[in-house]
């Protein structure tokens, strides 16, 4: 058996050496820095735990933590069951089958930083079309500038225009993989629409909704671009997740050591929770 | 349980339909309270456009549907009380064997005590009381189907129960134990029950009255024994019977039918005229003579219980079933019809009289 | 042209799928591998075509070890029983590719492809996609490819099992002249112990992921080596009973016996496992069918020329077949003749004793 595949790992090298350079390496380094004190001019002296014990008790690490999660759960909070309603609601066959996947697909294809400055001009009061309209139209205050709530509202309905798409169109696809069959003879039990959701088109749509969840927790969390374009982590610290404060401590302050041992925290709060959830939704398949 | 009558039935899938649209044309037929009836055809014969009107999930472009004397044809499917078992079956993967074979009935807010006597009693009729607790995705697809078939009968109001051939994913060797189990099911629920298939051994072994389809129309409508002793069409005996009936080209002359220039005896007398006159004689009846029709062995297949023979007679095909020594591939045989099981048919229909025994 | 394994076995992780194979394939007539699904057909079908990597043991194709070779050389078709064709190309192209493959000039494949699509009764639909087509047309534009390719092993794994009933008829009728003369090792499996008949040729009896028996078709029907073998090889499936030999009297429980004759009169006394074919239990009695067995009527069918009858008797059920229409009613009991002469007899350990 062996003799055979020797060339698979011919093709399978280049991959090997891209994911090398790509994350292997870039991630020892981090670990290498975390683990030391350095003070410029490529000096570093060792430091141990250290680093690692003063972020996990610090008070700014728990804040901004504790807004990433914050976010995370708003996000998916909504967009799950927005993306699944938007899905359901979805023409099946027809016309407007490709007008609505192009439609579904727009938001995801602009690039992030654009995103975040669209919603920054979209939403100032005088300037953007929406703030004007709240401000001066309707009189409600709303600056995201000046109001931490304004900002979060803001950042939160941005990643819902920009994200649930990707939750559409993955629930979309597990949605027309159903047989016509299972429709029909739920319409034959006597089913009501709740039912048929319930136990037809969820259970169906369970693979693609993992997915979806999975990839939208990795990317909510790990975000970084949109919010910093839009808000800067502002007004004050109200909006700096932890993706800021990484940055902010790192190339702001240069505090390479911190900055490390934040990545590697942060890395593994994310494999964990992913980790955790993943196992926890294909938990039954294999009982 | 109820009578089914179509009336006047005409389904095409292109509006403002030709003659030659229709993939249903014309159909008028009374289905009895209470029977086994198959719907048998080959693929795009029309069988699937019937079912799918019986069931209520295609409306009909004219004509109306009865379950007894009430008119269905605008019903939802829900409405009607039927039950339908798909080709794939069709469960409900995150419940368990007892919640799928009760889900019919919750939706119907039976009480519990009612869903339970009645869910005992199809698992057990089923086999499958031993898994009333297993999940409905873990079990092997002849089981599943079984499920499927089991929500389909635990209804106690059901007018009819539909089969779209149901045994499509089933192994061969399983095959032949749910074909039995429906039949069983069939005498012991006494629910009209409809049977659509390609598969001439499934409708002739669970129907009681078996309805042929070819090209959207209704060829024949009979007993499994009327189908195969004596087809009305040439279609029919071809299509039934494995291999199916011979059917040879023959020439009309002085009252009698030919074959290769040979007179033919027939079961009776012509009572039919037509253009395209055709004899048909099934295998079973054909046998190896010491004289009379001369052919030339093509082909010889020994299937264990007969011998399969194919032989060549002028430029035209005739099979034999026989029993005993085989022929070798090669030979000159002589072929002798039964006269009785010999027929002849014009422009594709029967057109002789058997005749009356003194 | 010849195909021999030689003690082929497959695992996949610690299950073994194949165990031990050695058989010969030869050409000139179709090699039948039948077993139900899940047997391990298509998984020897996979070895032999070099899909999947044997374990252990060697694989010989026309005198040379192709074991280690991988399946582009080993110049072999395989046709799926899933249409497999390339959707987006028409039928003449789909049946060209393998030749295109090769290298071939244009005029040799026009020539190759034409001749192929005539005997499959393509050549009206040469210029068509196949979603354009019926089932049996999609199959047979995979059994055009296969042929033109004049490959030295063909493998048909179920080839007609998703088409329609008469469909499968017709196109099993025209496989023999597809492959006669062609001097390629024809692969055929299935499921169906009737088609196995059908076709003929050698048959080789899966079971388990063994090769339980192999031999010429209508041989192995008649003397099956083991009870393995005949149940294997049996549909409706075949009666069974324990029969007790004392003398020259064989005795099933209490419910008939008869005096021996023949081969079985020579059998050491005991018990064994007796089998008779449904067809050698009929409802009239005749001058072999002779021994009478009563029993309740379960479930009758009725297939075309044929009816069958299950019966209870005593703790087992039993099948009937006869040709002809007989009037049995569910419940009734009603009195079967059994052929003696016809009983395979199996020792305790399973194996054919007479």
């Amino acid at each position: 058996m062996k003799t055979e595949n020797q060339k698979a790992w011919f093709f399978v090298l280049p991959v090997l050496i891209l994911v090398a350079f790509n994350a292997l390496v870039p991630l020892m380094t981090v670990v290498n820095y975390s683990v030391q004190e350095t003070f410029g001019n490529n000096q570093f002296f060792w430091e141990g735990l250290g680093w690692f014990e003063q972020i996990l008790r610090s008070e700014r690490f728990h804040a901004s933590l504790g807004r990433q999660f914050f976010f995370t759960f708003m996000i998916l909070i909504i967009e799950v069951p927005l993306g699944i309603a938007i899905a359901l609601a979805m023409p099946r066959r027809g016309f407007w089958v490709p007008v609505c996947l192009v439609l579904m697909a727009l938001p995801m294809l602009i690039p992030w930083n654009v995103v975040g400055s669209m919603w920054n001009i979209f939403t100032l009061p005088r300037i953007g079309l929406l703030g004007y309209f709240l401000n001066d139209v309707l009189g409600i205050h709303y600056d995201m500038t000046q109001q931490p709530v304004a900002a979060w509202i803001t950042i939160i309905v941005m990643d819902v225009w920009h994200w649930t798409s990707l939750v559409v169109l993955l629930c979309y696809a597990g949605l027309v993989s159903i047989p016509d069959a299972y429709y029909q003879a739920a319409k034959i039990d006597g089913a009501s629409n709740w039912k048929v959701f319930r136990y037809i088109q969820l259970p169906k749509m369970k693979t693609v909704l993992t997915i979806a969840i999975l990839l939208r927790f990795m990317d909510s969390f790990n975000i970084y671009t949109e919010p910093f374009v839009l808000t800067g982590g502002g007004p004050g610290n109200s909006t700096t997740l932890l993706s800021i404060d990484l940055v902010k401590i790192a190339l702001g302050q240069f505090d390479l050591g911190p900055a490390a041992a934040m990545s590697l925290i942060y890395f593994a709060i994310t494999l964990f929770v992913s980790w955790l959830f993943y196992t926890l939704m294909t938990k039954d398949d294999q009982e | 349980m109820a009578k089914i009558t179509l009336s006047k039935l005409r389904h095409s899938y292109v509006p403002d339909p030709q003659p030659d649209d229709y993939a249903l044309k014309e159909i008028d037929h009374v289905w009895d309270d209470g029977g086994a009836y198959a719907l048998l055809g080959p693929s795009g014969c029309g069988k699937s456009t019937l079912l799918n009107i019986i069931s209520g999930l295609l409306q009909p472009s004219e004509g109306r549907i009865l379950f007894d004397e009430t008119d269905v044809t605008d019903l939802p499917p829900a409405k009607r009380n039927i039950a339908q078992v798909f080709q794939f079956p069709v469960i409900y993967d995150t419940m368990s064997v007892y919640d799928n074979l009760a889900f019919p009935l919750r939706n119907r807010g039976r009480p519990e005590d009612v869903v339970k006597a009645r869910v005992t009693a199809i698992a057990e009729m089923l086999e499958v009381t031993s898994m009333l607790k297993t999940r409905a995705a873990h079990l092997t697809p002849d089981n599943k189907q079984k499920i499927s078939m089991g929500r389909g009968l635990v209804r106690e109001d059901v007018n009819v129960v539909m089969f779209d051939e149901p045994l499509t994913v089933i192994d061969p060797h399983l095959k032949w134990k749910l074909r039995s189990k429906l039949k069983e099911l069939h005498q012991r629920v006494r629910a009209t029950m409809i049977y659509v298939t390609h598969d001439q051994t499934e409708a002739l072994t669970f129907a009681d009255q078996v309805v042929v389809m070819d090209l959207g129309v209704i060829v024949q409508i009979g007993t499994p024994v009327d189908l195969f002793e004596r087809p009305a069409h040439t279609f029919v005996g071809h299509f039934i019977g494995s291999p199916g009936m011979n059917v040879l080209p023959a020439e009309l002359r002085d009252g009698g039918a030919f074959f290769v220039g040979r007179p033919v005896p027939l079961e009776g007398r012509i009572v039919k005229t037509g253009t395209l006159a055709q004899i048909g004689v099934r295998p079973e009846y054909v046998s190896l003579a010491d004289q009379g029709l001369e052919a030339v062995v093509t082909k010889v297949a020994d299937l264990g219980r007969h011998i399969l023979v194919e032989t060549r007679a002028g430029d035209t095909k005739v099979a034999a079933i026989i029993q005993g020594d085989a022929p070798a591939k090669g030979e000159t045989v002589h072929l002798d019809f039964r006269r009785d099981q010999t027929r002849l048919y014009l422009d594709g229909w029967l057109a002789t009289e058997a005749e009356t025994r003194e | 042209m010849t195909i021999e394994l030689h003690n082929v076995t497959k695992r996949v992780g610690a299950v073994t799928h194949i165990k031990a194979a050695t058989l010969t394939l030869e050409p000139g007539h179709f090699n039948v591998l039948l077993g139900e699904t899940g047997s391990g057909k298509t998984s020897l079908i996979k070895l032999m075509a070099g899909l999947d990597p044997v374990a252990s043991g060697r694989i010989v194709m026309n005198g040379r070890d192709v074991t280690k070779l991988n399946t582009q050389k080993r110049n072999i078709s395989l046709v799926h029983q899933f249409f497999v064709n390339y959707p987006h190309m028409t039928v003449f192209d789909n049946i060209a590719s393998p030749l295109r493959v090769a290298g071939m000039s244009k005029s040799e494949i026009e020539g190759r492809v034409e001749e192929a699509a005539r005997i499959l009764q393509l050549k009206p639909m040469l210029k068509r996609r196949p979603q354009e087509l019926s089932g049996g047309q999609q199959q047979r534009t995979a059994l055009a490819r296969a042929i033109v390719k004049e490959s030295q092993a063909v493998f048909l794994d179920e080839p007609l099992a998703n088409l329609d009933y008469k469909l499968r008829e017709e196109l099993r009728d025209q496989l023999p002249e597809l492959f006669a003369g062609r001097g390629a090792v024809v692969v055929y499996a299935t499921s169906e112990p009737e088609e196995a008949l059908l076709l003929g040729g050698k048959t080789t009896l899966m079971s388990d992921g063994k090769v339980v028996q192999f031999g010429p078709t209508a041989q192995i029907y008649r003397r099956p080596v083991s009870l393995e073998a005949a149940r294997v090889f049996s549909n409706p499936p075949i009666n069974t009973a324990t029969v007790v030999k004392r003398g020259g009297e064989a005795r099933l429980g209490d419910k008939a016996s008869w005096t021996l004759a023949g081969p079985h009169a020579a059998l050491t006394d005991g018990a064994y496992m007796m089998a008779v074919r449904p067809n050698h239990v009929v409802p009239a009695r005749s001058d072999r069918a002779v021994v009478p067995l009563t029993g309740t009527i379960l479930v009758t069918e009725l297939s075309g020329s044929e009816s069958s009858a299950h019966f209870k008797m005593g703790a087992d059920n039993w099948v009937s077949l006869s040709h002809g229409v007989h009037p049995y009613k569910v419940g009734d009991n009603h009195q079967f003749f059994l052929d003696p002469s016809q009983c395979l007899w199996f020792a305790p350990d399973g194996t054919l004793a007479a």
